[in-house]
């Protein structure tokens, strides 16, 4: 099985964000950029599969600050192959961007079994990066996957439904999935191996092609949350309290 | 026999009734009690030599386990086989009987305190045996999950704590006293102040910074910092068997310290000690370093005192200052000279001191111990201290402050305070007030 894990770039939360000049991204000049959480469940999951079931696991990311760490990090895990695109503009890159540039360059790489990223990352404004590179390719996509089981040549997949409520179901054929979580944490790297890969294997390059976005939201001001008011504390038995909460709704011209 | 918890009680064994007969004379003897291996061929030969011994013997540094011939010297001594079952003679008989040392528990226990090593007849050295044989399983990716966390974030950040590599001289601010950035003044200095991670991150650290730069100050050392640019040495994570990642911090570290003039490094920390002292010279990187306590006990005739402390004090020999680089005198010194405190030891000092618990990786491993101590090194070491009736435990290695800190609430005594000796100096030399 081929899979394809996609990943991301984000700036670290250690770091006190600030908002930049332009008020429509974040000061990216003094953070460290670290890769998106959800996306290690991916390419762990893909690790897993590939060692049950054997086949290829290539990362892909676009040109971000630190990204080359974490696709080294990516080949000292196991994955045999590693792609930049290239050429992108710096700064904040919206999903739908990013999901037609994946796409471009899945297109390109011609036959894959599955393409795998995380279900949503902390700069995600503007859609979950799975459903667009499904849509924009006409390849079936499952959100928020915990796991994704080699089943023959297809996946049995397990997603979270709201409430509690797990589906399951089998994915023959091409698939994009949004993963939540792996079955196990992300393994560990040791850095002797990611130093190994830094020396002995290279990063593949893909330069961005042009992609219209077409119409869509725009990011107009960035700013902190501004804490103001206090939380209000409603007494009384449920009846009442859901009383009160619809006069408050009200009060506030939230509903007619 | 398994691991942890309390110290095991005998079980009650059913005796057995056995005959053995002569197979020359046919005489039968009556050997009844509980059925004893000594009775069949050795046991050694049921076990493979080359998956046990023999594969920690090929490793760099591993030879030694097998040296072990049983004397039991080393036992006693472990500070970790006081609350568990643990020591040299003990890793090597299971090893020995089949115990896959690489992926068992046992081989996160050890905390490279040395004190085996001190009295062991055989040379077996646990210093150099456990990180090779923890380098074989954290490149087989077998790490503790808190161990890995550690890691991850020192190859990210260049400190354990996974704090902001840009807010490592943030402590600089409630110091008092002008504390200079070379990355900002990069004039030459005497002494580069190697502040390290707790030190520099850990509130309680901070503390104790801020007091070991007014006591340069007021003694009129010329010293500065790296600021930013400072990356923890990582002895403690080499000894936890990430060699990679020592390998990257002494090139990051050595080619920082190449950007200055200092004529010596002066740390807090023993175990920044400990590698400077011995491991970056064998990778051609020899400084001048000093521990704190060693710039400044030769300083104390320069010390004008004004407070005077009056209290009983004992005081814990970290491992990497005293067993492993045989200092245990200047701390003492300057505990000594400051007015009013009535220094007394405790039953296990100096060569045959305790160990917290925190050296070669253990102060990450609290967790994944917890199953296999009845009670932290810590914890035991702060009943200890609180024995002697002691109202301060003086320490001057800055993993102790918060394992002691806690220990002492865990263990219902408070009222022990734990304090760096140079918090201790520069309250008795005046503190902030007077600087
Ligand atoms: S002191 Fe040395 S030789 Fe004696 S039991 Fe311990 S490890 Fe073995
Ligand atoms: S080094 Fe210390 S903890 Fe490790 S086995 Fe020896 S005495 Fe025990």
């Amino acid at each position: 099985m081929k899979i394809i894990v996609g990943m991301r770039q984000l700036a670290d939360l250690v770091e006190e964000l600030e908002v930049a000049d332009s008020e429509v991204d974040i000061d990216r000049d003094f953070v460290k950029f670290v890769s998106n959480e959800w996306d290690e469940a991916a390419l762990e999951e893909a690790l897993l599969i590939k060692e049950a079931v054997g086949g290829e696991v290539v990362v892909v990311a676009l040109d971000e600050p630190d990204v080359d760490q974490t696709l080294y990090s990516a080949i000292a895990k196991g994955a045999d192959r590693a792609v930049k695109i290239v050429g992108v503009e710096e700064g904040w890159t919206p999903t739908r961007l990013r999901a037609q540039l994946l796409a471009k360059w899945l297109e390109s790489e011609g036959s894959w079994d599955a393409f795998f990223t995380g279900v949503q990352a902390a700069d995600d404004l503007d859609g979950q990066l799975a459903g667009l590179v499904g849509a924009t390719l006409g390849v079936p996509h499952a959100a928020v996957v915990s796991k994704a089981e080699p089943e023959g040549s297809s996946l049995r997949i397990t997603q979270e439904l709201g409430g509690g409520t797990l589906a399951e179901s089998i994915a023959t054929g091409k698939v994009v999935l949004g993963v939540q979580a792996g079955r196990q944490a992300p393994r560990y790297a040791p850095i002797t191996r990611i130093r190994q890969a830094m020396s002995t294997s290279s990063i593949e390059m893909f330069e961005a092609p042009e992609v219209d976005l077409g119409p869509g939201p725009k990011v107009r001001k960035i700013y902190p949350p501004q804490s103001k008011g206090q939380a209000t504390m409603l007494d009384g038995d449920p009846v009442e309290v859901a009383e009160k909460i619809v006069e408050l709704i009200r009060a506030k011209g939230l509903v007619r | 026999m398994p691991i942890g918890g309390k110290k095991q009680s005998p079980v009650a064994v059913e005796l057995e009734e056995a005959v053995v007969v002569s197979e020359v004379s046919g005489r039968e003897w009556d050997v009844s009690g509980a059925w004893n291996r000594m009775f069949e061929s050795r046991v050694l030969t049921d076990y493979s030599y080359a998956k046990g011994l023999g594969k920690i013997a090929q490793l760099d540094g591993g030879e030694s386990l097998e040296y072990c011939y049983g004397c039991g010297k080393c036992v006693p001594v472990c500070p970790v086989d006081l609350v568990s079952e643990y020591g040299p003679r003990k890793i090597h008989r299971k090893v020995q009987t089949g115990l896959d040392l690489f992926s068992a528990d046992e081989l996160w226990m050890c905390t490279t305190c040395g004190n085996c090593l001190r009295v062991c007849p055989k040379g077996v050295n646990m210093i150099e045996i456990m990180p090779a044989v923890r380098e074989v399983s954290v490149g087989d990716a077998k790490v503790p999950d808190e161990l890995q966390g550690i890691f991850e974030k020192t190859f990210r950040y260049g400190n354990a704590l996974g704090e902001n590599p840009r807010r490592r001289h943030a402590w600089t601010k409630g110091a008092s006293v002008p504390v200079r950035v070379l990355s900002s003044d990069p004039t030459p200095v005497d002494v580069l102040f190697y502040v390290e991670d707790y030190w520099s991150y850990h509130p309680r650290g901070q503390q104790a910074a801020q007091a070991f730069s007014r006591t340069m100050t007021r003694l009129g050392v010329d010293f500065a910092i790296l600021g930013a640019e400072e990356k923890t040495v990582g002895d403690s994570q080499r000894l936890a068997g990430e060699k990679g990642l020592f390998d990257a911090l002494v090139e990051d570290v050595t080619a920082t310290l190449g950007k200055y003039e200092f004529q010596r490094i002066v740390t807090p920390d023993p175990h920044a000690f400990n590698a400077l002292v011995k491991e970056y010279p064998k990778r051609g990187f020899t400084y001048d370093v000093l521990h704190y306590t060693q710039l400044l006990s030769p300083l104390i005739e320069k010390m004008n005192f004004v407070n005077s402390i009056d209290k009983k004090v004992t005081f814990h020999d970290p491992c990497y200052l005293g067993r492993h680089n045989g200092e245990y005198d200047a701390p003492r010194r300057l505990l000594k000279a400051i007015p009013g405190i009535d220094l007394v030891e405790m039953g296990r000092c100096k060569e045959n001191s305790y160990c917290c618990g925190g050296g070669g990786g253990g102060m990450w491993l609290d967790g994944f111990n917890s199953n296999h101590l009845s009670e932290r090194l810590s914890e035991r070491r702060v009943r200890e201290a609180a024995g002697t009736g002691a109202e301060i435990l003086a320490v001057c290695c800055p993993y102790e402050v918060s394992r002691f800190e806690d220990a002492a609430k865990s263990t219902g005594n408070e009222h022990l305070r734990v304090v760096d000796i140079a918090e201790l100096l520069d309250e008795a030399l005046g503190g902030v007030e007077t600087i």
